[in-house]
């Protein structure tokens, strides 16, 4: 897989911010403790507050207690290692990477809750596949949103990759429509569509979703091959029914989760992958157009403890 | 994961009802599921024990009074507790005199800043003031001409700097500028930054001290999890803020980042952004937002909507009518039609207690299902709207004729009725906890699903809410022992 093959190297060479911040915190938890009542509390407090939610955070302290009684796991220093491999089956490398389409462009529609990170997440997204010498259109279809646009064409042209957009108010469907023939035509590799920010609850701006997602489906059969619905890391619990709704209205296929750069801990994918089976593909540790990294459960565990 | 908190609390006080005092075991048990009914609502884990040590003591040196069972006297101690914490309400902007009054805003990438600022804009511009939106944003792309669009959109007068890249610079000039135009109110719009950004928050200081502003609000996500408590905290520290305000309150999320950051910063929420628009902001109620952390619903803001578009008196009668189960069909479409006016039913519906998970019941309520129920209606005559229990299967074939449905469509919409005239029969006379038992009875499967039309009387029930009868009260629980 040659798409991110500078994050991954980034991780590996230990610059990845995510590893830095473990490497501080997670001794003082574990490290010379024996896996007792105590420790098993004080873990179930840190996933809590790493925004696992209660259910989760009791399954997987339940997981470990037991590991621990039947002698799995004694040490404190075991059980990072035991939960990293607890979570990996979480998120099998299979459903972290993105399916491209067999042939001509492979089309990704990007949604979420308003300020998830969407457009800036989109400019990570173009920026790794523009580098790669993949040709890149993007599709502004937030015609709703003040200059949200002109963000997106700032992107575009930092890039040096294609823009369509369309006039202020426009039916986002028919900028949709028109990215996906200009994509076709122009023999583009990859399409990556933007849309306005939206509530899960509200129905009528969920349907105009749904009605993107068809008009792009309309005209190429297998579109869109990917579905990502930008999470904000920073969000609770609600991020569940956001997942719910953004998988029913238009069959979310991973999460790109935003702004893990934060102190933050984006655990609420792990209740989402148990509640309503949705991987996560991508992580976004800050502005820039670089600032991504392909999601890596081990890394991702570590983490949660920093 | 998400059953409604109100499940658990009615879970928790019937078992304590059985026990006839407040006891230090008791207590505690139910504290468990209060913990978690406030957890998941996103209430930091700290916040969380702190409060229930605090319930805790509150409820051991409390006396039950004779009247009130345990369950109802704990919750109470905990809705009232909480509303302590996030109050008091305090939804003034202050002014200084002379002008121009400087409020700066800050937060975390994405919360809502610059929304804000157009709302606040529109807001303080209702007292005739000129006000004057500044875009500090040099960081994000299109920032300033999203600001510059906002004032436009509002009527706001709006300050830029090209080509300047110093945010500091920029403020201190907008202010400059204000004080020599007559101005009334700046409006500092400043980049989404992370609180453990250190060079960031460090430039939030330096334009703090080159504008004084006499406000630093904060804005936040309602949405936010766990740390809302660090971030808040953090800006609190580096700012000072004076206020808060939280923003995106029209999700169905349960909002316990309230409590969070009140907690931590102490300083007022001011203001709940409820929309996209300019005119979506809030005064911010602790007692509703109590509600809404612990599931209640929130009864009280669903009463204000439905009183704003309902006409009050064609409301008040039709409540007379249904206290005395004299509710008939025609008012059931009079309600179906003032229902679709007040905006789409489930955003009301989720705001009702029990409700919020009901999800694939709320979706099979559809707009055009109101359409089909109209047109039923209209084939029957005026006996059979009054009395529809007179409606046989030659009746019913008939009306489902003249209406192009089936005649199980026109069963089953008398059924709906037939429960839902019943239902608010009930509820007319309920209390708060009565409804909310009500509700869960309701959501629960075979009870609310079975019949969509029916969460109309439950809205409409609940614009009643305070007024307990408690006779009707007493009839209804033998009513239900008796069921039993
Ligand atoms: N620190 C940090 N900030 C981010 C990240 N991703 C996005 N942001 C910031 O979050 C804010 C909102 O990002 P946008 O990309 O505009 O979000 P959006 O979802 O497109 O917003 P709407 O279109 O308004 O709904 C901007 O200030 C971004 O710079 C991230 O991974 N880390
Ligand atoms: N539904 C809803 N959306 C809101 C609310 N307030 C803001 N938004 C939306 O949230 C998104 C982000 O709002 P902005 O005002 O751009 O946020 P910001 O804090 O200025 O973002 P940055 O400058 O990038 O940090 C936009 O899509 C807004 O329309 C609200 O109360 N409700
Ligand atoms: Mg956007
Ligand atoms: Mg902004």
């Amino acid at each position: 897989m040659s798409l991110f093959s500078r994050a991954i190297q980034k991780i590996s060479t230990g610059l990845s911010r995510t590893r830095q911040r473990f490497l501080g915190g997670l001794g003082s938890l574990l490290t010379g403790r024996k896996v007792d009542a105590e420790l098993l509390d004080e873990l179930e407090a840190t996933l809590i507050q790493a925004d696992l939610g209660v259910h989760s955070a009791v399954k997987i302290c339940d997981d470990l207690r037991a590991a621990a009684k039947d002698g799995r796991i004694a040490k404190g220093e075991e059980v990072i290692d035991f939960l990293k491999n607890e979570l990996k089956t979480y998120w099998p490398e299979s459903d972290r990477s993105i399916s491209y389409a067999e042939s001509g462009p492979t089309v990704i529609l990007v949604a979420g809750i308003n300020g998830a990170g969407k457009t800036t997440s989109i400019a990570k997204l173009a920026y790794q596949f523009h580098s790669e010498g993949k040709r890149v259109l993007l599709a502004a279809c937030d015609t709703f949103r003040a200059a949200a646009q002109e963000q997106l064409t700032i992107w575009a042209n930092r890039i040096g990759c294609e823009i369509i957009t369309g006039s202020e108010k426009a039916d986002p469907a028919a900028v949709a429509f028109d990215a996906v023939s200009a994509a076709k035509a122009r023999d583009v590799d990859v399409l990556l569509i933007d849309t306005a920010g939206r509530l899960h609850t509200q129905d009528h701006l969920m349907r105009e979703l749904t009605k993107i997602r068809d008009v792009v489906r309309k005209q190429l059969p297998a579109a869109p091959h990917e579905v990502l619905l930008v999470l904000d890391a920073t969000t609770g619990q609600n991020a569940i029914n956001q997942a719910k709704a953004f998988l029913a209205a238009i069959e979310a296929t991973g999460i790109f989760l935003a702004k893990l750069d934060g102190s933050a801990k984006g655990g609420i994918v792990v209740a989402i992958r148990n509640e309503v089976n949705l991987p996560v593909k991508f992580i976004g540790l800050g502005e820039g157009y670089d600032d991504v990294e392909p999601f890596d459960p081990e890394t991702f565990v570590e983490a949660l403890f920093a | 994961m998400f059953e409604s908190l109100t499940n658990k609390f009615n879970d928790v006080f019937r078992k304590m009802s059985g026990r006839g005092r407040i006891n230090e075991a008791n207590v505690r048990e139910s504290m468990q599921e209060v913990r978690t009914a406030l957890l998941e609502a996103d209430v930091h884990y700290d916040v969380v024990r702190k409060f229930c040590d605090d319930i805790v003591e509150i409820a051991l040196g409390t006396e039950v009074i004779e009247s009130l069972r345990p369950g109802e006297l704990m919750i109470k101690i905990v809705h009232d507790e909480m509303v302590k914490l996030m109050g008091p309400a305090d939804g003034q902007i202050y002014y200084v005199k002379p002008g121009p009054t400087v409020i700066m805003m800050a937060g975390l990438q994405g919360s809502g800043k610059t929304t804000t600022c157009g709302k606040l804009a529109k807001f303080m511009q209702k007292g005739d003031r000129r006000v004057l939106l500044t875009a500090c944003d040099l960081q994000r792309p299109a920032a300033v001409d999203q600001l510059e669009i906002v004032a436009g959109q509002v009527g706001a007068e709006f300050f830029k700097t090209e080509g300047e890249t110093n945010p500091v610079k920029v403020a201190r000039k907008a202010v400059t500028h204000a004080r020599s135009t007559g101005v009334d109110v700046v409006v500092i719009d400043t980049a989404g930054r992370l609180h453990v950004d250190e060079e960031m928050m460090k430039q939030a200081e330096d334009i703090a001290k080159a504008t004084n502003p006499h406000q630093i609000f904060l804005v936040c996500d309602a949405m936010t999890g766990q740390d809302a408590v660090n971030s808040a905290r953090e800006f609190n520290e580096r700012l000072e803020l004076d206020g808060v305000i939280l923003s995106k309150f029209d999700s169905d999320a349960r909002g316990g980042a309230a409590l969070s950051v009140k907690a931590v910063t102490g300083k007022p929420i001011k203001f709940m952004g409820v929309g996209e628009t300019f005119d979506a902001l809030e005064e911010f109620h602790p007692d509703r937002m109590a509600g809404r952390i612990l599931g209640m619903g929130d009864v009280v803001s669903l009463v204000e909507k439905a009183q704003e578009t309902f006409d009050v008196e064609e409301q008040e009668k039709m409540q007379a009518k249904m206290a005395k189960g004299e509710f008939t069909l025609t008012d059931f479409l009079k309600q179906m039609r003032q229902m679709t006016k007040m905006g789409p039913l489930k955003s009301i519906m989720k705001m009702m207690p029990g409700m919020g998970g009901q999800n694939e019941m709320l979706d099979s309520i559809k707009g055009d299902e109101v359409g089909r129920m109209e047109a039923i209606i209209n084939s029957m005559t005026k006996a059979e709207r009054n009395e529809p229990g007179m409606i046989d299967i030659h009746r019913r074939r008939r009306i489902a004729r003249g209406s192009g449905t089936k005649p199980e469509d026109v069963s089953g919409l008398v059924k709906s009725f037939t429960q839902m005239a019943n239902m608010m029969k009930q509820m007319a006379g309920m209390g708060v906890r009565e409804r909310m038992a009500f509700a869960k009875q309701m959501a629960s499967p075979g009870g609310m699903g079975a019949m969509a039309s029916g969460g109309m009387g439950k809205v409409k029930g609940s614009t009643k809410m305070g007024k307990v009868n408690k006779r009707k009260l007493k009839q209804k629980n033998k009513r239900k022992k008796r069921r039993r």
